[in-house]
C-alpha cells in the first residue's frame, strides 16, 4: 500500500497540518460566536493575527535569559517534528518506524516542558503557579494517553502509528466496540486537557485566578507568541487526527478521499470542542484531577479489556 | 455484541459508584445497574424459554430499579446526608483498586474452567469483578447507606454470575438471590432507620463502642 | 412428620404476633418447644427413611444437631418464661446497665423466638443445598429482630455489625452453591447441572469438575465460616452475643453456629467423595488454629464476661473446624464435641443472665462473689468454666483429647503443639476471669444477701450443668454408636 502511494499523496498530511491548522481555531472560534449569537470574527482571523504578530518587535524583561527567547522556538520545532510520524485518513505519515508512537509523546512532552521552563525563567511568581497547575494536569493526562496507545497496539499488534491506524479495520469496531468506545471517550477528553481547552482550562478567561496555560505563555509577544500560537493550532490537529483515525477506519480505496474524510472528521473535532467550550463551564480546579483520573481508568479499562 | 455492551457498561457503573462519593448519585447508579441486569437475562437465555426470563426480568427492573432506591432515598432524606465523608479509601484509591480488581477478575476468570454454553466470555470476569467492587465500597466507605449500596452491588454481581449458569441451573437460583436482596434490603432499610434515630447520625464509623 | 416439625413452630411463631395477653403467649412459647422435643424423640424411636431425591430428611447428621437445637430451645423457653415475666416488670430503679432504655415489644420478641426455631429445624432436615441456604438466610434475618431486644445504642451497633457481615457472607455463600452447580454440570452434548440434591450429588461426585469444587468449598468455607464464627470472619460474634438477651445468646452459641457448621459439613461431605478430602481438611484446620489463636488473644485480659463466653464460642468453633479438618478419629470427637459445647455454653450463658440481672452490670471487676449471692448459679458458672476449658469428668475433655489423638495419629505434632498451647492460654485467661467473678471481692459487704431467683431460671442450666457432666461420667453405648455413624457420614471414623 505504501509502495503504490505516489510521493505527492505521502506528504500532504504535514502540508495539510502546515496550511489549515489556523482554520480549526478559526472554526472553533467561529462556534462559540454562533452559540453566543454574534457572527463572530471571520474564519481566517488567526491567519492574520499569525501574520500580525511575526511582523512586530518584542520586548524581552531583563531578568529572562537565553531559555525564555528559545522556549516558544523548541515548542514548536517539536510539534513539526510531529506532524511528521502522524498518519490521515489512511495516508501513512512520511516517517514510520517501531516506537514512534512514544517519540510523539515525547515530542508533546517536550514542547510542555520548554514552555513551561520559558515561564519559570521570567522569575515571576505568577508563571510559576500557572507552570505548577499546567504539569500538575499533564501528569495526569500523559498516562491516559499512553494507555490509549497502547491499547491501540495491542490491538493491532504494532508498533508505529502508521501501521496502526492501517490496521485498524471496521471489524474492530464491530467485535470490539464497546472497548473502542471507552478509548474514543478517554481521548477526547486527553485532547481536551492538553489543548488546554474547557472543562480543564478556559482559553478565553480574562481572570488572571482563572488562568493555567494562559499565564504561561503571557510574557511573550511578537514572533515569539506567533509561535506559540501555531504551535497550538498545530498541537490541536495532531491530537484531533489521532481521534478521527480511531474514529474513521481506513479507506483502501482511495488515498485522497482518505484525505478529506480525515478533514471533514477534523473539522468535526473542531465544532465539537467549540460547541463543548460554548456548554459547559471550566469545572473546579480540584475537580480536574477527577476527570483525568477517570479518563485514565476508562483507558486502562479498555486496555484491560483488549488483553483478555 | 449486544450482550458485551450491556458488560461494559456494568463495569462503568461499577468503576463511578468507587470514584465518588455523592450518596444520591450512588444510588441512582446502583439502580442504574439493576435495570442493565434487568435486560441481562434477555439476552442470555436459552431459546424456547423466553416467558420465564422476561418474567424475571420484569422482576429485577421493579425490584432494583424502584423499590430499592426508593427506600435508600428514603433513608437518605430521614437521616439528612447528602455526601460521604472522608472515606477509609479515597475515591483515587478506590478507582485504581477497581481498575486492578477487574484485572484480577479477568485473572481468575481464565483460571476457571469456561462454560462453553456462556453468552459471553465477559460474563464470569464482570460477576467477580462486581464482587470485588462491592467489597471495596462496603469496607472503604464511613455511611451506612454506602455500606448497603456494596451489599446490593455484591449482590448484582452474584446474580450477573446465576444468569451465566442460567441455562445449566434451574431459574431458581435467580428467584433465590432477588429474594434475598428484597429481604435483606428491606431489614437494612429498617435497622438504618433505628440508627438514624438512636443515634442522630449514619455513620457506621461511629458505630463503634464495642470493642476490645 | 418433618414437615411438622418445621411447620409448627413457624405457624406458633405467626400466632404470637397476635396474641395479647403475656401468659398465653409464654405458655405458647414453651407449648411450642415441648410438642418440638417430642417429635424429635418420636423420630429417634421411628428414624425415617431418607428419599433419594427429596428435598428435606432426616439423616444422622441432621438428627444429631436438630437434637441440640430442640434441647436447647426447650431450656431456653423454660428459662425464658422466667426472664420475660422479669423484663415486663417495670422496674422501680429502671435503670439498667447504666443508662435508660426501652425493650422491644414482647410479642415480637417471642413470635420471632418461635420462627428462629423453625428456620433452625428447616436447616437441618435441608438434603438440598439452595433450600439450606435460603434456612441460614432466615435464620439471619430472625435472629437480628432478636438481638435488637433492649434498645439501646450497643444493641443497635450489634445488629448492623450482624446483619452487614451475615449478609456478605451468605452472598458469598450463595455465589459458592452456584459455583457447585457449575461444578456439577455432565459431560457431554446434553449439559445439564446434576443439581443441588445432596444424594445426587453424592453419588455424581466422582464426575464433578474439580477447579469449580474447590472454588466452591473455598466461597463456602468463608461464607458459612462466617456465620459459623470462625475467625477472621468472626468479628460480629462478639458484639451480637453479648448484646443479645442471654437465652438469644445461649441459642445464637449453641445453635445457630452448631447449624453453619452443619452447611459446612455438607459440602465437606460432597468434596470426600470427590476425593478432595486432603484439599478440604488443610483450609479447616488453616481456620481452626486461626481461631483459635484469634479467641486467645482476646480473652487473655477481656473484662466483659458475655464477650468473654463470644470469643469462647470462636474458640470452640475453631476446635470442631479443627477435629474435622484432621479426618479420622477427629471427625467423631468433633461430633462430640459439639454436642457437648453447645451444652455447656447454653448453661453458661443463661446463668449470665442470672447475673445480670441482679447486678446490673457486663463488667467482670464489677460482679464478685457470685457464689455466696447465687449459690446454685455461681457454683453452674464454675462447673461450665471447668467444662469449657477441657477439664476431667466434664464432656468436652473427652472430645478435645479425641481431637488431640487424631492429631497424633495423623502424625501432625505440630498441629497437636499448637493446639495444646493455645488451650493452655485460653485456660488461663478464663480462668482469671470466671474464678475472680466466683470469690468474693475483699471489700464487699459480707452481709450481702443471697437473692432468690424463680426456679425457671435456676434448674433449667443446672440440668444442662448435670447432661455435661453426664455425657463425660458414663456416654452411653447407643449415643456413642450414633456419634460414630454421624462420623462415618462425614468420611470419618
Amino acid at each position: 500500500m505504501e509502495a503504490a502511494l505516489d510521493p505527492i499523496v505521502r506528504w500532504m498530511p504535514p502540508v495539510l497540518a502546515l496550511g489549515l491548522s489556523p482554520l480549526m481555531l478559526g472554526i472553533i472560534h467561529r462556534t462559540k460566536a454562533l452559540f453566543g449569537g454574534r457572527r463572530g470574527a471571520p474564519l481566517f482571523q488567526v491567519y492574520y493575527d499569525l501574520w500580525k504578530l511575526v511582523h512586530k518587535g518584542a520586548v524581552y524583561s531583563r531578568t529572562t535569559s537565553w531559555l525564555f527567547r528559545a522556549g516558544p522556538i523548541i515548542g514548536l520545532a517539536a510539534v513539526l517534528l510531529c506532524l511528521f510520524v502522524v498518519p490521515m485518513g489512511g495516508v501513512p505519515a512520511p516517517v514510520a518506524f517501531t516506537g514512534d508512537l512514544i517519540l510523539l509523546v515525547g515530542l508533546l512532552g517536550l514542547m510542555r516542558f520548554v514552555t513551561v521552563l520559558a515561564a519559570l525563567d521570567t522569575g515571576s511568581s505568577f508563571e510559576g503557579m500557572g507552570a505548577s497547575r499546567e504539569v500538575q494536569f499533564a501528569a495526569l493526562a500523559e498516562p491516559a494517553l499512553l494507555l490509549i496507545l497502547a491499547g491501540l497496539a495491542r490491538l493491532t499488534h504494532h508498533l508505529s502509528l502508521s501501521e496502526i491506524f492501517d490496521g485498524l479495520t471496521a471489524a474492530h469496531w464491530s467485535q470490539l466496540g464497546p472497548a473502542l468506545a471507552l478509548m474514543m471517550i478517554a481521548l477526547m477528553v486527553v485532547v481536551l486537557a492538553e489543548n488546554c481547552r474547557i472543562p480543564v482550562d478556559d482559553p478565553a478567561t480574562h481572570l488572571e485566578l482563572t488562568m493555567i496555560h494562559e499565564v504561561m505563555v503571557l510574557d511573550h509577544g511578537g514572533p515569539d507568541f506567533a509561535f506559540i500560537q501555531y504551535g497550538a493550532a498545530l498541537k490541536l490537529w495532531v491530537l484531533g487526527i489521532l481521534s478521527v483515525n480511531l474514529l474513521l477506519p481506513a479507506f483502501p480505496v482511495n488515498p485522497w478521499l482518505g484525505l478529506l474524510a480525515g478533514l471533514g472528521g477534523l473539522f468535526g473535532v473542531a465544532v465539537l470542542v467549540g460547541v463543548v467550550e460554548s456548554t459547559m463551564a471550566r469545572l473546579r480546579m480540584l475537580v480536574v484531577p477527577q476527570l483525568l483520573i477517570g479518563a485514565g481508568a476508562l483507558a486502562a479499562v479498555a486496555l484491560i479489556f483488549l488483553l483478555k | 455484541m449486544n450482550i458485551e455492551l450491556l458488560l461494559v457498561l456494568i463495569v462503568l457503573t461499577n468503576l463511578r459508584l468507587l470514584a465518588s462519593g455523592r450518596l444520591g448519585a450512588a444510588i441512582r447508579t446502583v439502580a442504574l445497574q439493576g435495570v442493565l441486569l434487568a435486560a441481562l437475562p434477555l439476552m442470555a437465555h436459552e431459546p424456547g424459554h423466553f416467558w420465564r426470563a422476561g418474567a424475571l426480568a420484569l422482576g429485577t427492573m421493579a425490584l432494583k430499579g424502584i423499590v430499592f432506591p426508593w427506600l435508600l432515598f428514603r433513608a437518605l432524606r430521614e437521616a439528612d446526608v447528602e455526601r460521604e465523608v472522608n472515606p477509609y479509601v479515597g475515591y483515587f484509591t478506590s478507582l485504581l483498586a477497581g481498575v486492578l480488581g477487574l484485572a484480577v477478575a479477568l485473572r481468575l476468570s481464565a483460571r476457571l474452567p469456561g462454560l462453553p454454553t456462556t453468552a459471553s466470555p465477559l460474563l464470569v470476569p464482570v460477576a467477580v469483578f462486581s464482587i470485588l467492587a462491592g467489597l471495596l465500597l462496603i469496607v472503604g466507605r464511613r455511611r451506612a447507606v454506602s455500606q448497603v449500596l456494596g451489599f446490593l452491588v455484591l449482590e448484582n454481581g452474584v446474580y450477573t454470575f446465576g444468569v451465566g449458569v442460567m441455562r445449566e441451573v434451574s431459574l431458581l437460583v435467580e428467584v433465590a438471590v432477588l429474594l434475598d436482596v428484597l429481604v435483606a434490603v428491606f431489614v437494612m432499610g429498617i435497622a438504618l432507620f433505628h440508627i438514624n434515630r438512636e443515634f442522630d447520625h449514619i455513620d457506621a464509623d461511629r458505630l463503634s463502642s464495642l470493642k476490645d | 412428620m418433618i414437615a411438622a416439625l418445621v411447620f409448627i413452630p413457624a405457624l406458633a411463631g405467626l400466632a404470637a404476633f397476635f396474641l395479647r395477653p403475656p401468659a398465653v403467649r409464654r405458655g405458647l412459647l414453651v407449648g411450642t418447644a415441648l410438642a418440638h422435643s417430642i417429635l424429635v424423640v418420636w423420630a429417634w424411636a421411628h428414624r425415617p427413611v431418607l428419599a433419594p431425591d427429596a428435598w428435606w430428611g432426616l439423616d444422622a447428621a441432621g438428627l444429631l444437631f436438630l437434637s441440640i437445637t430442640s434441647l436447647l430451645f426447650l431450656i431456653a423457653a423454660v428459662y425464658g418464661w422466667g426472664f420475660l415475666q422479669q423484663e415486663a416488670k417495670p422496674s422501680p430503679a429502671s435503670l439498667k446497665e447504666d443508662f435508660l432504655f426501652t425493650n422491644a415489644p414482647e410479642a415480637v420478641f417471642i413470635g420471632c423466638l418461635l420462627l428462629f426455631l423453625s428456620a433452625m429445624t428447616l436447616v437441618t432436615v435441608c438434603r438440598h443445598l439452595g433450600l439450606l441456604w435460603v434456612a441460614i438466610e432466615a435464620t439471619t434475618l430472625a435472629s437480628a429482630r432478636l438481638i435488637y431486644f433492649h434498645r439501646h445504642p450497643r444493641s443497635l451497633e450489634a445488629t448492623w455489625k450482624y446483619l452487614l457481615v451475615c449478609s456478605v457472607g451468605l452472598a458469598l455463600a450463595l455465589l459458592g452453591n452456584f459455583f457447585l452447580g457449575v461444578a456439577a454440570l455432565t459431560a457431554g452434548p446434553e449439559r445439564h447441572s446434576v443439581g443441588l440434591e445432596i444424594t445426587p450429588l453424592l453419588s455424581h461426585a466422582a464426575s464433578l469438575q474439580i477447579p469449580w469444587l474447590k472454588a466452591s468449598f473455598i466461597l463456602i468455607l468463608v461464607g458459612y465460616g462466617t456465620k459459623m464464627g470462625l475467625a477472621p470472619m468472626h468479628t460480629w460474634l462478639p458484639d451480637a452475643h453479648s448484646e443479645s438477651p442471654s437465652l438469644v445468646s445461649a441459642l445464637l452459641s449453641g445453635a445457630v453456629l452448631n447449624c453453619a457448621f452443619l452447611g459446612v459439613l455438607r459440602f465437606y461431605q460432597i468434596c470426600v467423595a470427590a476425593g478432595q478430602a486432603a484439599f478440604a481438611q488443610d483450609l479447616l484446620v488453616l481456620l481452626g488454629i486461626v481461631s483459635m489463636g484469634v479467641a486467645a488473644v482476646f480473652i487473655l485480659g477481656q473484662t466483659d464476661y458475655k464477650r468473654l463466653l463470644a470469643y469462647s464460642s470462636v474458640e470452640h468453633m475453631g476446635i470442631l473446624a479443627l477435629g474435622v479438618g484432621l479426618g479420622g478419629i477427629g471427625t467423631y470427637g468433633s461430633v462430640f464435641h459439639a454436642l457437648n459445647h453447645s451444652l455447656a455454653k447454653g448453661m453458661l450463658f443463661l446463668v449470665a443472665g442470672n447475673f445480670l440481672t441482679v447486678y446490673h452490670s457486663k463488667n467482670i471487676p464489677q460482679v464478685r462473689g457470685v457464689i455466696r449471692r447465687l449459690p446454685l448459679s455461681g457454683w453452674l458458672w464454675v462447673a461450665g468454666f471447668l467444662a469449657l476449658t477441657g477439664t476431667p469428668p466434664f464432656g468436652p475433655f473427652f472430645s478435645e483429647f479425641t481431637i488431640l489423638r487424631a492429631a497424633f495419629e495423623q502424625r501432625r505434632e505440630g498441629v497437636a503443639i499448637l493446639y495444646l498451647s493455645l488451650l493452655a492460654l485460653i485456660f488461663i485467661g478464663m480462668a482469671t476471669a470466671f474464678l475472680r467473678m466466683a470469690q468474693r471481692a475483699p471489700d464487699s459487704d459480707p452481709q450481702a444477701g443471697i437473692e432468690r431467683l424463680p426456679w425457671c431460671r435456676q434448674y433449667p442450666p443446672a440440668l444442662l450443668g448435670t447432661l455435661v457432666l453426664a455425657l463425660g461420667v458414663y456416654l452411653p453405648a447407643s449415643l456413642r454408636s450414633f456419634l460414630h455413624e454421624v462420623a462415618a457420614l462425614l468420611g470419618g471414623a
